[in-house]
């Protein structure tokens, strides 16, 4: 990518002066030389590669046509899916939005609160889903509870972010006048900062709600729950056709949990 | 003050509710309600397997600490493996996304090659990587290529996606005067569109080798190389002292990689 | 009563911009304090309900110290003093009968509060108010669907509502045009004799100060320069106060448009 990029803007910009020309063949050489490294260096056995397209294909041919006997297992798998994913956006609503207001600067009550809030957006922000859902899975063994705790975990960290920003937007001049009122700290943020970040709150859970779906679509591969527990067993038989249906299936799924959020974002905002 | 003639009634005042009908507020709620009754009622909860939880999470977390570096040979080697993956499929997938990013803009392409594009782009963004991973693993083997391959189509869906939107929204006058030298369609295009996408396709381009460097520690978990499978182990084998090390490590490794892409894309900017 | 003594606020280590400032205002008289941009006249006034902390002083009302109050008791002294802002500072996504009913917060408690469940008598004074300032008709209607002159009004009730022995006012008409402003001056005027309240008014517009308050008092570089009846504001107090670069009779009939405040702008909605 660099490298073409690189060549295009050799070709683009060329009235950058001799520094900057040089910066950008450094910047392309050091490009064209890791690629090179990881090329040469990288653990891949190269008939494989070519081979590659053949057994994608041959996989595809497998596949065809989809088998949908297994239609009302997988429907159910997919409820499954969505119940991990809708019940996990609710509950984490519950915990981020505390962490939120002691990570937002405007809101924290001391220092340490601000750091602590901010060590657990960072935390759970860093640690994917799977393995988040990895370690759940090691804790309370397979099953829907470690997905829900997984799609929490992760999602403590989005919205508690996303809410923290929101919270630190806000109109100042509201919250100076309620507290010219007598207002108690709770009172000021019921009136002057709950109503201001209402609007990006809703946004902010669809929108996690959204890619919540998707991600509870591959929990079951590491088994805690979902239609990723289906598919892990249909992979591990070779029934590449019920594969087909299920994959069918997720696209679906996706697609109407975008058609969802598309219709909550307009009817709420 | 009170004025007689008006204050004959108490005078009563309600919040007006957010929905206006009440058939629908209350209808609301009742299908909330009933939502979580059945969601948690069909979700197969294995209370004795949770109950054991507790125990084993602090025989988790007891083993874990003090994370153990020991094996840091198979650290490193496992983070190069996710690196070289990261930055091919970073290669790969932005040298592909402009094609199929073409093929899915509405202002240059043909409708069918339209439609062709975004369909494409749609279903790679449906499937989270970790279900192409499998895939590709029951493709083309264990191994680095199969991680290369499904972050190369994950960078394909996202990159193409935003880079069509930024294609559809090009300034049109350049395109005209290129047809109006008497330019061919692929003259056009490398004159005209990819000189005024190409800035935001360098930032896009260091947003994706970050956001690949996370995927990757994530592909590996169903065998597709990188850390990830190094993690994986370590927790199959109940070895989490080097489990947590491994976590410990991809954090920090993601730390500073967000820190850097986010640095590039502001001096590029 | 209202009585400053001393009152020194200096910001971090610039020179102070209150500099032993005294000033005494009893029974219920409109008092208006002119002064350049940057005089300290925003200071006073937040400093009389702490929104801003004095360095020093003593700042009095009623025989109340208020300048080390701390917590409830700073609560308790708030609700009594009433403040109208520049921008209006309402919450926009709320009612203007919850904008109103925000002056009680001092008063009721959190469940009160948050469920907007006020006592029956408070519902009956905000809407006498709201009548006396003709906005009653839009108690249901979002604070940011009002024009300016009505969002004054607003402010103006909220302040009322909390049953206040002193009305301050910053800049209350900086934000409207000059018809609208001409109308709030009145209302506070004829408010202030009604309810026979000590009110203070920061202004810029000399013509207004003279034509609707009692006594002015002339701030310039945090040191009162000026305090008397409107009669005696001549051209020279003028100057002092000024700086005496400004035409000063095109000051004193033409006002309105005056160099306005900085916040003029934020409040369109």
């Amino acid at each position: 990518m660099v490298d073409h990029a690189g060549a295009l803007a050799d070709r683009v910009w060329r009235r950058y002066d001799r520094k900057q020309q040089l910066i950008r063949y450094g910047v392309l050489l050091v490009t064209v030389m890791v690629v090179y490294w990881a090329i040469r260096d990288i653990d891949i056995f190269w008939p494989w590669v070519w081979d590659a397209p053949n057994q994608i294909s041959s996989l595809g041919a497998r596949m065809w046509p989809p088998d949908p006997s297994r239609l009302a297992a997988i429907t159910n798998a997919l409820l499954e899916t969505v119940h991990i994913a809708t019940l996990a956006t609710l509950l984490t609503i519950f915990i981020a939005l505390p962490v939120s207001y002691i990570a937002a600067q405007n809101t924290t009550p001391n220092r340490a609160c601000l750091w602590l809030g901010r060590f657990i957006l960072v935390a759970s922000r860093s640690v994917n889903t799977i393995i988040w859902a990895l370690l759940f899975v090691a804790i309370f063994g397979p099953g829907v509870l470690a997905g829900i705790l997984a799609i929490m975990f992760r999602s403590i960290g989005f919205i508690g972010k996303l809410m923290g920003e929101a919270i630190e937007e806000i109109d100042r001049r509201p919250v100076e006048a309620m507290e010219a009122t007598g207002a108690s700290k709770a009172k000021v943020i019921a009136y002057a900062v709950v109503p201001q970040v209402m609007p990006a709150f809703f946004a902010i859970v669809i929108l996690r709600w959204d890619i919540n779906i998707r991600e509870s679509t591959v929990l079951g591969l590491v088994g805690a729950g979902g239609i990723g527990v289906i598919l892990q067993g249909a992979i591990d038989t070779f029934a590449w056709p019920t594969v087909a249906t299920i994959l069918i299936a997720i696209v679906v799924l996706v697609l109407i949990g975008e058609a969802v959020t598309g219709l909550l974002r307009r009817k709420v905002l | 003050m009170t004025r007689p003639d008006q204050a004959t009634a108490p005078r009563t005042w309600r919040k007006p509710p957010f929905i206006a009908n009440p058939v629908l507020r209350y209808g609301l709620w009742l299908v909330v309600i009933v939502y979580l009754v059945w969601a948690f009622g069909s979700l197969p909860f294995n209370w004795a397997r949770i109950s054991e939880g507790l125990p084993r999470a602090a025989r988790i977390f007891g083993g874990g600490f003090p994370p153990s570096f020991e094996r840091s040979g198979l650290l490193i080697t496992g983070f190069k493996e996710s690196f070289q993956i990261a930055i091919l499929a970073t290669l790969m997938g932005v040298a592909l996304s402009i094609p199929f990013a073409v093929m899915a803009a509405k202002n240059v392409a043909p409708k069918p090659i339209y439609l062709l594009g975004r369909a494409v782009i749609i279903i790679s963004r449906s499937f989270h990587p970790v279900i192409v991973a499998i895939l590709f693993v029951a493709a083309v083997g264990f191994g680095p290529l199969a991680g290369i391959l499904t972050l190369t189509i994950y960078s394909i869906g996202f990159v193409g996606k935003l880079l069509a939107e930024e294609i559809e929204e090009i300034d049109w006058g350049q395109v005209e005067a290129m047809k109006a030298a008497g330019a061919g369609y692929l003259a056009t295009l490398i004159y005209a569109v990819f000189p005024q996408i190409l800035p935001r396709q360098v930032g896009l381009s260091m947003y994706q080798l970050d956001s690949n460097l996370r995927a990757s520690a994530v592909v590996g978990i169903v065998g597709a190389g990188g850390i990830g499978g190094t993690l994986m182990n370590a927790f199959g084998r109940y070895d989490y002292d080097f489990a947590f090390a491994i976590l410990l490590m991809i954090i920090a490794v993601i730390l500073v990689s967000e820190g850097i892409s986010g640095w590039v894309r502001k001096k590029i900017w | 009563m209202l009585e400053i003594a001393k009152l020194v606020k200096r910001y971090g280590r610039d020179e102070p911009v209150l500099k032993e400032l005294d000033l005494k205002v009893e029974g219920s008289s409109v008092v208006s304090i002119v002064g350049a941009s940057g005089a300290g006249k925003s200071t006073m006034l937040r400093c009389i309900n702490r929104l801003v902390e004095p360095s020093s002083g003593s700042i009095k009302l009623n025989g109340t110290e208020l300048v080390n109050l701390r917590g409830r008791d700073l609560r308790r002294a708030r609700r009594k003093i009433g403040m109208v802002f520049q921008g209006f500072n309402l919450i926009d996504r709320l009612t203007v009968m919850e904008n109103v009913l925000a002056g009680r917060l001092g008063y009721v408690n959190l469940y009160q509060a948050i469920t907007r469940r006020y006592p029956q008598s408070d519902i009956e004074r905000a809407f006498t108010l709201m009548e006396r300032v003709g906005i009653a008709h839009y108690a249901n209607k979002r604070a940011d669907e009002l024009s300016g002159g009505e969002r004054q009004r607003v402010g103006v009730v909220r302040a009322l509502m909390q049953e206040p022995e002193i009305l301050l006012a910053d800049e209350p008409t900086a934000s409207l045009d000059p018809r609208t402003s001409e109308q709030i001056m009145k209302l506070l005027q004829s408010l202030a004799s009604e309810l026979s309240l000590p009110v203070l008014i920061n202004i810029h517009n000399v013509a207004q100060a003279k034509a609707y308050t009692e006594r002015i008092v002339g701030l310039r570089h945090g040191r009162m320069i000026f305090d008397g009846v409107p009669a005696d504001f001549g051209k020279e107090a003028l100057d002092a106060i000024y700086g005496g670069i400004e035409t000063a009779e095109d000051e004193i009939t033409e006002e309105p448009g005056r160099p306005a405040q900085q916040g003029v702008a934020h409040d369109s909605t």
